[in-house]
C-alpha cells in the first residue's frame, strides 16, 4: 500500500474480457457524445444550461436522463444472468465464473433500486411537484442541483467498479459478516458502501427539500386536502425517506467503522451481532419500497382520472389508503427475515401487519376502478401502462400475501419464488408507474409528443416479457430453486429457466422500443408539437403552463379552489386570461457550486474506497469549503422583468388561442 | 363578480409574493427543522444498535467499570449552560444588539470548546487503558453513540465559530438572523440528544 495511491495499483484493471469489451463499447460510446457535443457546440449549452441548473423542471430531466442510462447498465446485467442460468444447466459451468456472478447480481440489485428507480421517481417528482402546488421552485433550489450530483456521485463510484478493483458479491444487501473485512476483504463492498452512503445523502435532502416546498409554498387557496394525488402520494413518499433513510446513513456507517477501524458492530467476534446490521438495514429497507412505489399510486391516479375525463373516485380515501400504507410500511421489516428465529408471537405480529397492507392497496385499486366506471376511458400509453399494472401488481400482491404467512415464508425464503414477488410489485408497480408518467408527462416537459405506436410496443413487449421472464421464477421457486445460484444441476428446471430467458429478451425489446421512441420522437418533433400546454385535457395546474413550461412556471400565483384546480378554471373561464402587467419575479441563479461539490465528494469516496487519504481529505475539506463559500456568495438571484414575462406570457396565449 | 374576484385575486397576489419575496427565511427554518428530524431518526439508530450491543462487552469492561460520572456530570453542565447562554445570543440578535449576540456566541463556544475537550480526555483516556472501540461491541456502540454527538457538536463549534465572522463583518442581517436560529434549533437539539446519552449511557450504565 503507497501513500499516494493507497490500495490502488496495477492489480486493479479489469482482465475479465467480458468487461474490457464493456469499457471499450462505454469509451466510443462516450467519444461519440463528446465529438457531437463538440461539433454541434453544445458543451456551453450543456454546461451553463443544464449541469449548473437550479431550475426543478432541468434537474427533473437530469434525473430522468440518469435513470435511463443507469437502466440499460441494470439490464445488461440481468440478461447477462438470465443467460448464465439458461447455459449453466446440468452442471455446465456457464460463461461467468462465480466470482464476476456475484458482483452482477449485487450490482444489478443495487442499480435498479438506488440508481434507476430512485432517480426516475425522483425526477418525476422535480418535474411534477412545484408545477401541481402552483410553486415557482422548491424550497431550496442550490440543494435540489446539490442532491442530483450527489446522487450522480453514487452512480458515478458503482460504474468506475466496473473498470478498477471490483464491486460487492455480497448481494445488494450486503449482510454482514459476508459484508465484512474477513469475508470481503476487497474494494467491492465499499464501493456499495460509499455509493449508497453518498447517494443516500442527496436523497434525504430531496426529501427535506420538497417537504418544506410542498408545506411552505403552495399557492394560495390550496390546502393540503386539496393538493393533487401525485404530489400528496410524493409527499408520503418524501416522509418515509426523511424517516427511514437516517437509518441507511447510520447502518452503512457502522459496516464503514467495522471494515476501516476494526469495530465490532455486526463481526462474529468481538461481541458483534449481525442480526442488528439486518434489522436495521430492513428497518430502512422496506419503507424504501413503498417510497418507490407510491408516487406510481399517484401516477396511475392522475392518469385514470385524467384519462376518464372524471374526477378521482375517493380523493380522500386515496390520501388516508397513502397514509396508512407509509405507516404500516415501518411495522413490517422483521418479515425480510422471518427465519432468523423470533418468537412466533414476534413473527405472528409482522406477518399479520404485512396482510393488512393489503386492505388500504385494495382501497387504491377500487378507487381506480370506480373512477373507470362509467367513464370514457382513452385507451392511451400511459392509460396502457396502468392497465397493465393493476393486474401485475395485483398478482405480486397476492404472492406477497402468501408470502407474510411466516410459516410459508420458512419454505418460500431465498427461494426464486421471493425474486419473482419482489420484480412483480417493483416492476408491475413502481416501474410501469414511471414509465406511465414519462408517457403521460412527457410532452409538457419536453414540449413534443412521444411516438405512440412505438410506445404501444414498448408497453406490449414489457408486459408480455415481464410475464414470460417471471412467471417461470414462480413455479422455480416452488421447485426449491434458491437465488443467486450460479449453476444449476437439476433438469426439472431447465425449461423454467429457458422461458425466463426468452422473457428477458422480449423485455429488451421493449427497452429497445422506448429508447427508439425517444429517437423517433426527438427526430420528428417538429411535427408534434404540443403548442397548447394541455395535450390531455388535464385536471391539475402543471397542464395550464406551457409546454415546456416558463422558466418561472407561473406569471401570476393561480388562486386556487378546488382538487382539480385547472379543469375548475376551465369550468369557470379564469384559465387562459390575458393580464394588462405583471409584477416582477424574484428567481434563483445558477451555480456551479453543486457540480464542484458533486465531484469533490467522488473524489473523497474513490479515495476512501482505495484508502488514499490525502485525497479523501482534500475531497471532503474542498466539498465543505466550496459549500460554506457557495453560502456567503450574494449574487445568488435576480428578477424577472414584466417586459419578458409578458412576451413569454402572451406567445403561450396566442399558441393556445392557435392550438 | 369577476371584478371582486380578481380584487381578491390581486390581493392574495401581493400578499403571496410579499411572502415569496421577503420571508424566505421562515422556510429556511421550517426546512432546517425537517432536516433535525432526519437527525434525530440517525441518533435513534444509533441509540437502538447502543441499546443491542451494550451487554456484548466480549469479556472485556462494562459501563460500571470506566464511566466517571462526576466528569460527565461535569461535561453536561458545561453543554447545559452553553445552551441557555445561546439562548441569550439569539434574545441579543432579535434585538439587533450585535456586540450582545458576539458576546454571548464567544461564551457559548468556549462551553462547547470545554465540552469537546472533555470528551475527547474521556476517549484518549479509555483508548491508552486499553478499552478502545475495537475492544468489544459495546466500545464500539459506546464510541459512535458518544463521538456521533461529539462530531456533531464541533461541526457546531465550526459553523458558530463562521457566524462570529459573519456578524463581525456585516452586522445582524435578516441571512444572518435566519441562520442563527438555525444554529440555535442545531444546538438545543444537540442538548436532548445529549440528556438521552446522559441518561441512558452514563446514568443506566453505572447503576
Amino acid at each position: 500500500m503507497s501513500a499516494l495511491l493507497g490500495k490502488l495499483s496495477w492489480d486493479a484493471l479489469p482482465y475479465d474480457p467480458i468487461v474490457i469489451g464493456t469499457l471499450c463499447v462505454v469509451a466510443v460510446a462516450g467519444c461519440v457524445l463528446a465529438f457531437l457535443l463538440i461539433k454541434h457546440k453544445l458543451l456551453g449549452v450543456l454546461w451553463n444550461d443544464w449541469l449548473t441548473s437550479v431550475d426543478h423542471k432541468k434537474l427533473g430531466i437530469m434525473y430522468i436522463v440518469l435513470a435511463f442510462v443507469m437502466l440499460i447498465r441494470g439490464f445488461a446485467d440481468a440478461i447477462m444472468m438470465r443467460l448464465q442460468l439458461a447455459l449453466a444447466t446440468n452442471g455446465d459451468p456457464g460463461y461467468l465464473p462465480p466470482s464476476h456472478y456475484d458482483q452482477i447480481f449485487t450490482a444489478h440489485g443495487v442499480i435498479m433500486i438506488i440508481f434507476m428507480a430512485m432517480p426516475f421517481m425522483i425526477g418525476l417528482m422535480n418535474i411534477v411537484v412545484p408545477l401541481q402546488i402552483g410553486a415557482r421552485d422548491v424550497a431550496f433550489p442550490f440543494l435540489n442541483n446539490l442532491s442530483f450530483w450527489l446522487a450522480v456521485s453514487g452512480a458515478v463510484l458503482v460504474n468506475i467498479s466496473l473498470g478498477l478493483g471490483e464491486f460487492a458479491k455480497t448481494g445488494w444487501v450486503a449482510y454482514p459478516p459476508l459484508a465484512g473485512l474477513e469475508y470481503s476483504p476487497g474494494v467491492g463492498v465499499d464501493y456499495y458502501i460509499w455509493a449508497l452512503q453518498i447517494s443516500g445523502i442527496g436523497t434525504t435532502l430531496t426529501a427535506v427539500n420538497f417537504l418544506a416546498t410542498v408545506f411552505k409554498m403552495r399557492t394560495p387557496g390550496m390546502k393540503l386536502m386539496d393538493m393533487p394525488i401525485f404530489t400528496w402520494t410524493c409527499t408520503w413518499a418524501n416522509i418515509l425517506i426523511a424517516a427511514s433513510f437516517p437509518i441507511l446513513t447510520a447502518v452503512l456507517a457502522m459496516l464503514t467503522l467495522d471494515r476501516y477501524l476494526d469495530f465490532h458492530f455486526f463481526t462474529n467476534d468481538g461481541g458483534g451481532n449481525s442480526m442488528m446490521y439486518i434489522n436495521l438495514f430492513w428497518a430502512w429497507g422496506h419503507p424504501e419500497v413503498y417510497i418507490l412505489v407510491l408516487p406510481a399510486f399517484g401516477i396511475f391516479s392522475e392518469i385514470v382520472s385524467t384519462f376518464t375525463g372524471k374526477r378521482l373516485f375517493g380523493y380522500k380515501s386515496m390520501v388516508w389508503a397513502t397514509a396508512s400504507i407509509s405507516i404500516l410500511g415501518f411495522i413490517v421489516w422483521l418479515h425480510h427475515f422471518f427465519t432468523m428465529g423470533s418468537s412466533a408471537n414476534v413473527n405472528a405480529f409482522f406477518g399479520v401487519m404485512t396482510m393488512i397492507i393489503a386492505v388500504p392497496t385494495g382501497v387504491k385499486l377500487f378507487n381506480w376502478l370506480f373512477t373507470m366506471y362509467r367513464g370514457r376511458l382513452r385507451v392511451t400509453v400511459p392509460v396502457l401502462w396502468t392497465l397493465g399494472f393493476m393486474v401485475t401488481f395485483s398478482i405480486g400482491g397476492m404472492t406477497g400475501v402468501l408470502l407474510a404467512v411466516p410459516g410459508a415464508d420458512y419454505v418460500l425464503h431465498n427461494s426464486l419464488f421471493l425474486i419473482a414477488h419482489f420484480h412483480n410489485t417493483i416492476i408491475g408497480g413502481a416501474v410501469f408507474g414511471y414509465l406511465a408518467g414519462f408517457a403521460f408527462w412527457f410532452p409538457k416537459a419536453m414540449g413534443f409528443h412521444l411516438n405512440v405506436k412505438l410506445g404501444k410496443a414498448a408497453f406490449w413487449c414489457w408486459l408480455v416479457g415481464f410475464f414470460l421472464a417471471f412467471m417461470p421464477l414462480y413455479v422455480l421457486g416452488f421447485l426449491g430453486m434458491t437465488r443467486r445460484l450460479n449453476h444449476t444441476d437439476n433438469p426439472d428446471w431447465n425449461i423454467w429457466l429457458y422461458i425466463a430467458l426468452v422473457g428477458a429478451f422480449v423485455i429488451l425489446a421493449g427497452i429497445i422500443c422506448q429508447f427508439l421512441q425517444l429517437f423517433v420522437s426527438f427526430r420528428d418533433r417538429n411535427k408534434n408539437l404540443d403548442t397548447t400546454g394541455d395535450p390531455w385535457n388535464g385536471h391539475t395546474l402543471e397542464w395550464s403552463t406551457a409546454s415546456p413550461p416558463q422558466y418561472y412556471n407561473f406569471a401570476e400565483l393561480p388562486v386556487v379552489s378546488d382538487i382539480d384546480a385547472f379543469t375548475d378554471m376551465k369550468e369557470k373561464g379564469t384559465a387562459y386570461v390575458r393580464k394588462e402587467s405583471y409584477a416582477p419575479i424574484h428567481m434563483p441563479k445558477n451555480t456551479k457550486s453543486g457540480v464542484v461539490i458533486g465531484a469533490l465528494i467522488t473524489a473523497f469516496g474513490f479515495a476512501m474506497i482505495w484508502h488514499i487519504w490525502w485525497l479523501a481529505i482534500v475531497g471532503l475539506a474542498g466539498a465543505i469549503v466550496t459549500f460554506i463559500a457557495r453560502a456567503y456568495t450574494s449574487d445568488v438571484d435576480y428578477y424577472v422583468q414584466p417586459d419578458e414575462i409578458a412576451q413569454i406570457e402572451n406567445e403561450h396565449l396566442d399558441n393556445v388561442a392557435k392550438g | 363578480m369577476s371584478t371582486t374576484h380578481m380584487n381578491t385575486h390581486d390581493a392574495h397576489e401581493a400578499g403571496a409574493h410579499h411572502d415569496e419575496h421577503h420571508d424566505t427565511g421562515g422556510n429556511t427554518v421550517f426546512g432546517f427543522w425537517l432536516y433535525l428530524m432526519t437527525d434525530c431518526l440517525l441518533f435513534a439508530s444509533v441509540f437502538a444498535t447502543y441499546a443491542v450491543l451494550f451487554m456484548n462487552t466480549a469479556g472485556g469492561v462494562s459501563g460500571k467499570d470506566i464511566f466517571e460520572l462526576d466528569f460527565v456530570l461535569a461535561e453536561t453542565a458545561a453543554l447545559l449552560v452553553s445552551s441557555i447562554t445561546y439562548g441569550f445570543a439569539l434574545i441579543c440578535a432579535f434585538r439587533k444588539n450585535k456586540k450582545g449576540t458576539l458576546s454571548w456566541l464567544a461564551v457559548t463556544f468556549l462551553l462547547g470548546a470545554i465540552f469537546i475537550a472533555m470528551e475527547i480526555y474521556e476517549f484518549h483516556h479509555l483508548i491508552v487503558n486499553g478499552h478502545g472501540p475495537q475492544a468489544s461491541a459495546f466500545l464500539s456502540a459506546f464510541f459512535t453513540l458518544v463521538g456521533t454527538h461529539g462530531l456533531h457538536v464541533t461541526a457546531g463549534l465550526i459553523w458558530m465559530f463562521i457566524m462570529m465572522i459573519e456578524v463581525t463583518k456585516t452586522g445582524l442581517t435578516g441571512r444572518a438572523v435566519t441562520r442563527l436560529s438555525c444554529l440555535s434549533l442545531f444546538w438545543h437539539f444537540l442538548d436532548v440528544v445529549w440528556i438521552c446519552v446522559f441518561t441512558v449511557v452514563y446514568l443506566m450504565g453505572a447503576i
